[in-house]
Parts: structure tokens; sequence; C-alpha cells
């Protein structure tokens, strides 16, 4: 295991990446998130101390048992097709799993189960992988994510990086553990853009004129603008923010920016159509899997990326609570995570995946094999260092939707121009 | 249906029946009522009873996970319309430029159609409509493949030669069509098209050949008899078709996604972000209305320019 500094996994990012990560993260510092759960609260915001509160804990599990099957709910191209690792969990334990790619995108996923968890109704789903963006902090805080009982799952607490239990938007992993990471970066073809971008205000270079795609998701494109105008996204003002929406509208009405994009954009940029943009780590790695002759890079800008999680999450009303425990605790071990990364190419929670992946790289005998595998293993995308980490932001988090809704005032208007 | 068959069937019936009953006159005038009663209901169920819903919505606030509570904010509309009313004025503009190209785009294939096309006209109708069996996000799709900055139009037109032959002519590298105001009007206009030609044609082909021929007996040239014949009779197609492509047009927010970039959103791009990203419902109701208030402004001013007295009933024909 070569180095594994103190937060190993990296992870690349994840494919598919959805219209909406609103993010939400950094919770305000310490006192945050927690415990909402009870039922289903509109008055929201419960709050309590961050790290357990394992009377609730105790209260949720009590009466709970195994059942033999799983239900998970999960975004498109975030598993091999073929599900080996889900087979092997079922060959382990004898519990089934029926896997939906049912998550396009957050919001919308958001709406549709909010109400069944507000009359704290099933929503057929026992597992939810939730990115840590808004909707995240919406299910806390209206308590429809059930308290995990850490004792269930032995290979987290053995093997996730320390990092991952000190997250802002759930310190403690009291709601939730990461299925994996991604950095939002600069993506460009090096076909037309000669020079490497280096900082996001590449971006607004006007050789490029009409040829930059920029994210439309407000939560993305704000940290990236705060970035380049020197705040930090995480501790932002509301005046920040409009000197991030002045640069962005800048940089839209000199003609620089082509169009902002939610998903489609890596297609345009092998295409031509675009030249460089926003974009998300494991998207480029896939697109140039999947294209014949496409040979994109990303690159995190000098001014620093964004790093988000998506989350194993367990909705509070659940019906197989316990089955969803041991799943999570089944990806939790490094030769399944290891499996894992090796074809969705984003950050993974545990560290030891890295080691694996090196010894898959020295068993592979095709060449191509070989070669992809040992890009992995060395990337520092998917097994980011110390110092990368150091360069990666949060989404803004927002202390009540009075904040939310002037964030988003600002920046909406910017992208839907 | 059975309604409506149970409804008529006595009033149809009534001249076997006993005359004079009270009950006979008070079914037949409860008829009519009992006839649209269907449509009706349709309407208050689909139509009325969410439109009050959204106008109790707009002036709401909240949120997803504080709740909303009716407070009676009529700020939202001020708010929403300062915030985007670029949006707002643009989509008039596409709308009308739009409404314009189809118009001129439409009438010499109606006038074609009507009374050039012989007895293949209804294949030439089939024809015409033919694309728009695919779907409408597809047809709009496939347009992002072929204006494609290296696609197979623009590659061919950015190459300095062809075959061996030079050109004397051709585009710069960064030259692109999608992410335009072009391709943008275009794909509105491409897509609403037939909407445009239908009513036109029905018009035309409802001119009585005899006025024509009485014009030329007066010695009418050919383009007179189009100008003060045959055109002013048509003139209710071209209304009806403006009124049905007009509004759709505006509202539209499929095209400004797909074939448009930056400073090309439509107010429905507005509104369907703020419902469904956002999240913000009071905004996106508050803007439904706005919009809804001046297309109704629009199509009423238009059809008292026109000197229509009867707007609805010339578009329904």
């Amino acid at each position: 295991m070569s180095q594994i500094p103190q937060d190993p996994a990296l992870f690349r990012g994840m494919t598919q990446r959805r219209l909406g990560r609103r993010s939400m993260l950094k919770a305000s510092a310490a006192g945050a998130a927690v415990m909402g759960l009870a039922a289903c609260g509109v008055k929201g915001k419960a709050k309590a101390p961050a790290t357990q509160a394992p009377d609730q804990v105790a209260a949720f599990w009590k009466d709970k048992s195994q059942h033999g099957h799983v239900n998970f709910a999960n975004w498109p191209l975030y598993m091999d097709p073929k599900k080996p690792e889900l087979a092997q969990f079922t060959k382990d334990t004898g519990t089934t799993v029926t896997y939906s790619e049912v998550i396009n995108d957050l919001p919308t996923f958001f709406a549709k189960i909010q109400p069944q968890l507000s009359a704290h109704q099933s929503i057929g789903y026992d597992i939810m992988v939730i990115t840590n963006g808004q909707q995240f902090k919406d299910c806390v805080d209206l308590g429809f994510l059930a308290p995990l009982d850490h004792s269930k799952m032995p290979n987290y607490t053995a093997n996730v990086a320390p990092k991952y239990t000190k997250e802002a938007y759930d310190p403690g992993n009291v709601y939730s553990v990461p299925w994996a990471s991604g950095i939002t970066g600069i993506g460009y073809n090096p076909k037309y853009v000669t020079t490497a971008p280096t900082s996001i205000k590449d971006l607004a270079d006007p050789k490029y004129k009409g040829k930059v795609g920029m994210f439309s998701d407000t939560e993305e494109i704000g940290v990236f603008a705060l970035l380049v105008v020197g705040a930090n996204p995480e501790t932002s003002t509301p005046a920040d923010w409009q000197r991030a929406a002045d640069w962005l509208k800048a940089q839209r009405d000199a003609g620089i920016v082509r169009k902002y994009y939610d998903q489609d954009y890596a297609s345009a940029l092998a295409n031509g159509d675009i030249w460089l943009c926003m974009a998300w780590s494991g998207d480029i790695f896939q697109e140039n899997l999947s294209t014949p002759g496409a040979n994109l890079k990303f690159q995190i800008p000098s001014e620093g990326g964004t790093l988000w999680t998506d989350n194993f999450t367990i909705p509070i009303t659940a019906d197989n609570p316990v089955d969803a425990m041991n799943l999570i605790n089944f990806f939790y071990q490094p030769a399944i995570q290891a499996s894992l990364t090796e074809y969705i190419n984003y950050i993974t929670p545990v560290p030891a995946a890295q080691a694996i992946i090196q010894s898959d790289a020295q068993k592979a005998t095709n060449p191509d094999d070989k070669a992809t595998l040992e890009a992995l293993a060395t990337s520092n995308l998917v097994f980011p260092q110390p110092a990368d980490y150091a360069n990666l932001h949060y989404y803004r988090t927002f202390a009540n939707t009075t904040e939310r809704q002037q964030y988003n005032d600002i920046f909406d208007p910017i992208v839907t121009s | 249906m059975t309604t409506v068959d149970e409804a008529t069937a006595p009033a149809l019936d009534a001249p076997g029946r006993e005359p004079g009953g009270r009950w006979r006159r008070f079914r037949s005038r409860l008829t009519p009522y009992v006839v649209i009663f269907p449509g009706g209901l349709w309407l208050v169920i689909f139509f009325l009873l969410p439109m009050i819903f959204m106008l109790s919505l707009s002036t709401q606030q909240g949120s997803v996970v504080d709740g909303y509570s009716q407070v009676w904010d009529f700020g939202t509309y001020s708010r929403a319309f300062s915030n985007y009313h670029d949006q707002l004025i643009r989509s008039l503009e596409y709308g009308l430029i739009s409404t314009v190209l189809q118009i001129v785009i439409a009438y010499p294939i109606a006038y074609w159609l009507a009374f050039r096309a012989g007895t293949r006209k209804s294949l030439y109708l089939f024809l015409l409509l033919l694309p728009f069996f695919v779907s409408f996000v597809l047809r709009t799709q496939s347009w992002n493949f072929m204006l494609a900055d290296n696609g197979f139009i623009l590659s061919w037109l950015k190459s300095p030669s062809i075959f061996g032959w030079h050109l004397p002519f051709h585009l710069g590298q960064s030259f692109h069509v999608l992410a335009t105001t072009p391709a943008v009007i275009g794909g509105l206009t491409y897509n609403y098209l037939p909407f445009m030609i239908l009513p036109i044609y029905v018009a035309l082909e409802r001119v009585d050949p005899r006025l024509i021929e009485a014009s030329y007996d007066l010695y009418a040239t050919k383009f007179r008899a189009f100008r003060k014949v045959i055109f002013p009779l048509s003139l209710p197609g071209v209304f009806a078709g403006v009124v049905i492509t007009f509004v759709p047009v505006s509202s539209d927010y499929v095209n400004a996604h797909i074939l448009g970039g930056t400073n090309n959103s439509m107010i429905g791009n507005v509104i369907q972000n703020q419902y469904l990203i956002v999240q913000n419902y009071p905004t996106a109701s508050a803007l439904s209305f706005i919009l809804m208030a001046v297309l109704l402004i629009g199509v009423f001013a238009y059809a008292r320019a026109l000197g229509t007295e009867e707007v609805l009933e010339v578009a329904a024909r």
C-alpha cells in the first residue's frame, strides 16, 4: 500500500453526474446536523450534537430484523453493469439485492420521495445514495434518514479513511457513509487547447470565446466563481456571492461561455463543440473509454477544485434496514472497493483498495488492462494525496432557507440567462 | 360518454312522447348542461383547480423543508419580474420572430397544397406531417448532431477544399450555429411549422373557386385576384395559425435548452428551473401567471389590431 496518506482514497468522479448536485456540506460548523430523526417534522432543523446519539440508534434498531433481501437505489453507471459485487454479496450472505438506477438528479429524486417519507411511508428502497448536497441536508433536517448502527459495520470501522469520519456534512457518520467521491475541475480537449489550463481564469480567456462550457448547477458554478474571486466558498458571504456572480456575468456577456451544461457536456467536449469546461473527474475518464479517439484531459485548477461525496443512506422507513447495513458493511471490504473502483474510477473511501488495484495491475496479462490499472492506482484523481485535498473545497452550506434562497437568487439568473 | 348518450337520447325521442309534461321541458332545458358536464368537469379538475392552487402558491412563502405558508406575499411577482424580465421579453421576441418566419414559410406551402397539389394532395399532407410522428425532443436533438461545430454540415463549410477543389471561401474554425439565437429561433420555427401550415391550408381550401373566377371575369390580374380575393379570405387561417403557434412557441423551453447557449434562455426554461431544480415554487408559479397574463394580453391586442371581434370563434375555425 504504498503511501497511504491519511485519507487514502480518492476517487474519480462519478460517472454521470446528474443535474443537480446541490450541495450542502459543511454544515454549520460544529453543532450541526443530527438527529432529526423521529418522525417527519416539517418544522425541521432538528439539532443535536453531532456524533452518535446512542439512544436514538438503539431505539431505531431494537426491533429490526434480517429479511434476506435489500432494495438499493443508486445513480446510473455507478457499478459494473454485470454487478459482480452484488453477486458476491448474495453468494456470501444469501441476501438478494434489487438494484435500481433510479437517481438521475437529486432535486427530482428528493421531490419524489419527500411526500412518502413525510407521511412516514416506505419508499421501496432500503439504501439510497445521496450526494452531500442540499438534499442530503434536507433529508437530515426532515428526519428522513435512519441513524446507522456502527456495531453492524465492522468493515467500515476497520477500513474507512479517517477523513471521511469527520466530514462537516455528517460528522461521525451518523446518517451516512461514503459510497464514492469525485472532484469538479476543468476538463479540456487537447486537440484544440494546446496549453493546458491551470487556472479557473482560463475558463474566461477570450481566445476560447464561445468554446467554454460551465455547469448550470448553482452550487457547482458558485464554488468555482467564489474561488476565482478569492473567496473561500464554505465561509463566503452574500457580498462574495455577488462578486462571484459579477465575474460569471462578465464571462458570459463577453460571449466566452457557450452554454451552461447539466450532464451532456462530456460528449460536447469530445466532439469539439466545446474545448474546455467545468467537469467531473470520472466523466472524463469514462468519455475517453467510451468514445474511440477521445483523449480528454482533466485538471484541478490552481485556485482549487470541488470535492463531493455520494453517500450510502438508509431511509427511516426502510423495510429491510438490517440487510441494508449488511450490504454497506460488505462494500467496505478492500477487495470489493477495489473491484468497484476499477470500474467507476471515482475516489474510494477505503485506502486499502489501492494496494489491491496495484496487485491486480501486476497480475494483469493484457497490456492495455495493465496500463489502465496502473494509471488508476497511481492517479491523483482516484487516490488524492493530502496536498490535493488541501486544494479541494466543498459546496456552500446554508444555515436556513432564506440564505439558500438568497444564494439561488444571485446565481440562478446567471445560469438561466 | 354514457352521460352524453342518456342525456341526448330523450331530447331526440321527445317528439314521440306525450307532449307537454313539465318534466320533459325541464329535462330538455337541462340537456345542454348535462352534455357539457364531462367537458366542464375536465376543465375544473385539470385546469381550474390547479390554477387556483398555483395562484395560491404564488403568494406563499417557505421552502420544501420548512413547509409553505400563505402570507399573501405579492412581492414575489415583482421580484420574479425584475430577476427574469430579460427572459420574458426574449421569449416574446423569439415567439414573434418565429411566428413571422412561420407565416412567410407556411403561406406558400399552404397555397401550393390548396391550389396546385392536384390529386396527390393527401400524400403531400401526409409527408408534411411525417416527421412529426417522431418525438419532439428527438427531432430537436437531431439538429444538434447535424449542426455540431465539427458535424457533417459545418465541417464541410469549414474545410478549405472539398475533393481537391480549392474553395474561394470557408468558415473559421470557431464558427458555430448551435448555442446561438438563430439556432433557437430556427428550432422553434421548424418544430411548430405544421401548426401554421394546416390552418392556412384549410382556409385557402375553403375559398370558393367561383369567387376567383369572378375576379378574373372582372379583369383582375392573377396578382390582384390574390391580393383582393384569396388573401383576405385566408386571413382567418393565418390568425388561427398565429394563435396556435405564438403561444406555445413563446413558452417553449426544449429548443432553448437543446439548441441554445448563454443569453438564449426563454421564460419556459426559467419556470422549469425554478420548479424542478431550485424548487422555489412561489417564484415558479408567479412567473407562470405573469407569462399567462402577457400572452393573453398579447393575443387579445392582436385580435383587436386585426379588427377581429370574436377572437376565439375565429381561432376555433
